[in-house]
């Protein structure tokens, strides 16, 4: 049996008693038994963990106790997210025997929604990637695509969506890692606004950009499940007390009168031009649906791989600090204390996650403050002024999620700069802290997804999931 | 290069210093493009969030609560002795 199962028939068909929270959780398991293999996309699962929780859900049918809302639903959870007595590896070796002591609470929160935690998934080592090419547990298949990378670094987390080995995933994007995995595999795939979700429990890569998110199969499913992960926690400093809206109450409203920003500097030279016709035939299809095409101007966006690069990897040099080989991970012996913790994390990091903390360090060394993570900063309020004024004009942006479609494993490995560059039309709103999706729009001669992105203003996720899902409802993944 | 290994305290090996250095040239290169905007009258922006809208983040109250992870916390290290996490001496008699 292979159904397609979402949000709804899950919880539907366990209170109808047609199946059982264990019984669905068992499936997935055969599903992944059988497949995974191939996609390599889990790395860890926690069979125990996922049935105990399955079997409360159960109990509650067996008792006639309400449903909570994602009753029975099978997650998948990336590897840089904390789970409780599960390995939680980063993708890297510097991690591969850690077991967090506690729960993120985005795991939390969708356990106590009724969620089964099926495990972990691969991903670039610390979230650093557009491919899944830079974890220490080899690649993962693109499901949607054989052959190309399923993108990154959340590759994982998006292959599972797509082969159907989860119902929803969550993710972490820091410079476009929920979203362009989420294009690359043909899913919906949503970062909410900075501080719209917890990120205690996420082991940290750049701190003033992580976010947690989701992906699933349709746009409904995406925005019940940040529903739950969304709001205040006070683990997490960073966590904003404004009001979490009723996404799923937000997607039916009419998009017609709605005014949709599009900035030629989001359609540069390097856009592959298949890409850009899927894009013009999704902005087409949104003035079908009644919206306002407003041109604007985003004057900064080619300065946005820069500042991206310094700020990320100023940050990610400071918060992979903290592997030293003292208090988890494996170590490598040395004569002194110094010798040691060189000689641990030469060992433990991949050769991304080294070249990141160069040049984090770099950037941040005396002399070069200034020049480099001071400049960045300040370019960077420059790149959140564009999306200020914009939005004052416009109430969403329109942009392809990447330049390019989903490209060959192995493709381009060997040049870290091109690699970069494919993450040009995220990181904008990576550095702003505005919510952003992708959403499926079309495949290029019907095989390689392509991915259509909107952002919000801050905290404008309902209006972002609104849009998402009249696309998606007019057919734009198969446009 | 070997002054940023030295302050990040990290092992390089010779080809991997090579490498390196060719592509944080080339990366630094491409960074040098923001010297093309002037920002002298620019505010830095180390985080998005304005102060109010995690108001009860910076001024919540300074209440004990119970923790006891520690004896989880000590049975990932990698060398422990607990209390104590054991590491190579660090001041030499």
């Amino acid at each position: 049996m292979n159904e397609t199962w979402t949000i709804t028939s899950v919880r539907e068909a366990i209170a109808a008693k047609k199946t059982s929270a264990r019984e669905i959780a068992a499936e997935y398991y055969r599903r992944i038994a059988e497949r995974n293999g191939k996609l390599n996309a889990y790395l860890t699962l926690c069979e125990g963990r996922a049935y105990a929780q399955a079997d409360r859900i159960d109990a509650l049918v067996a008792a006639g106790k309400p449903l909570p809302p994602l009753a029975g639903v099978p997650i998948a959870i990336k590897d840089v997210i904390s789970t409780r007595e599960v390995r939680t590896t980063c993708g890297s070796k510097i991690l591969s025997n850690y077991v967090p002591p506690y729960d993120a609470t985005a795991v939390l929160r969708l356990e106590a929604a009724g969620a089964v935690i099926l495990g972990k998934t691969n991903c670039d080592e610390f979230a650093m990637g557009s491919s899944n090419e830079n974890s220490a547990y080899g690649p993962v298949q693109n499901p949607a695509a054989p052959g190309c990378v399923p993108g990154g670094s959340s590759g994982g987390s998006a292959a599972v969506v797509a082969a159907d080995l989860a119902v929803a995933a969550l993710g972490t994007d820091t410079g476009g890692s929920i979203r362009q995995p989420g294009a690359f595999c043909g899913i919906p795939a949503m970062m909410g606004s900075y501080g719209r979700v917890s990120r205690y429990g996420l082991i940290a890569f750049a701190s003033s950009l992580d976010r947690i998110g989701p992906f699933a199969r349709s746009v409904a499913d995406t925005a019940k499940v940040l529903q739950i992960i969304a709001g205040r926690d006070p683990q997490d400093s960073t966590s904003t007390t404004a009001p979490v809206e009723d996404y799923s109450a937000a997607l039916n409203k009419r998009v017609k009168g709605l005014r949709l920003g599009i900035s030629k500097q989001y359609f540069g030279k390097g856009m592959n031009a298949g890409v850009r016709e899927k894009i013009a035939a999704g902005i087409e299809l949104y003035k079908k649906l009644g919206c306002e095409i407003v041109d604007i101007e985003m004057p900064h966006t080619d300065y946005a791989i820069a500042t991206y690069y310094i700020i990320a990897t100023a940050e990610a040099s400071s918060n992979l600090a903290r592997y030293d080989g003292v208090r988890f991970g494996p170590r490598v012996d040395g004569d002194t204390l110094i010798a040691m913790y060189r000689k641990t994390r030469g060992a433990g990091f991949g050769s991304e996650v080294k070249r990141r903390i160069v040049l984090g360090t770099y950037v941040l060394s005396a002399g070069y403050y200034d020049a480099y993570y001071l400049k960045g900063q300040k370019v960077r309020a420059l790149i959140a002024n564009d999306f200020r004024k914009a939005f004052e004009k416009v109430d969403a942006i329109v942009t392809p999620t990447s330049p390019v479609p989903p490209f060959r494993l192995g493709e381009r490995t060997n040049d870290p700069l091109q690699m970069y560059l494919a993450d040009i039309y995220t990181v904008t709103g990576s550095l702003a802290g505005l919510p952003g999706i992708s959403v499926p729009c079309g495949r290029l001669e019907g095989k390689l997804p392509v991915g259509l992105q909107i952002f919000g203003p801050a905290f404008g996720e309902a209006r972002v999931l609104q849009l998402a899902h009249a696309l998606e409802q007019a057919g734009g993944a198969t446009l | 290069m070997l002054r940023v290994a030295d302050l990040a305290y990290l092992d390089l090996s010779e080809a991997e210093l090579e490498t390196y250095r060719a592509q944080i040239d080339e990366i630094l290169e491409y960074i040098g493009k923001l010297n093309e905007l002037d920002t002298s009258k620019v505010e830095p922006m180390a985080q998005v969030l304005s102060d109010h809208q995690t108001a009860d983040a910076t001024l919540r109250e300074d209440l004990v609560v119970p923790s006891a992870v520690a004896e989880d916390v000590l049975k990932q290290a990698p060398d422990p002795e607990p209390p104590y996490f054991r590491v190579p001496k660090v001041i030499e008699r």
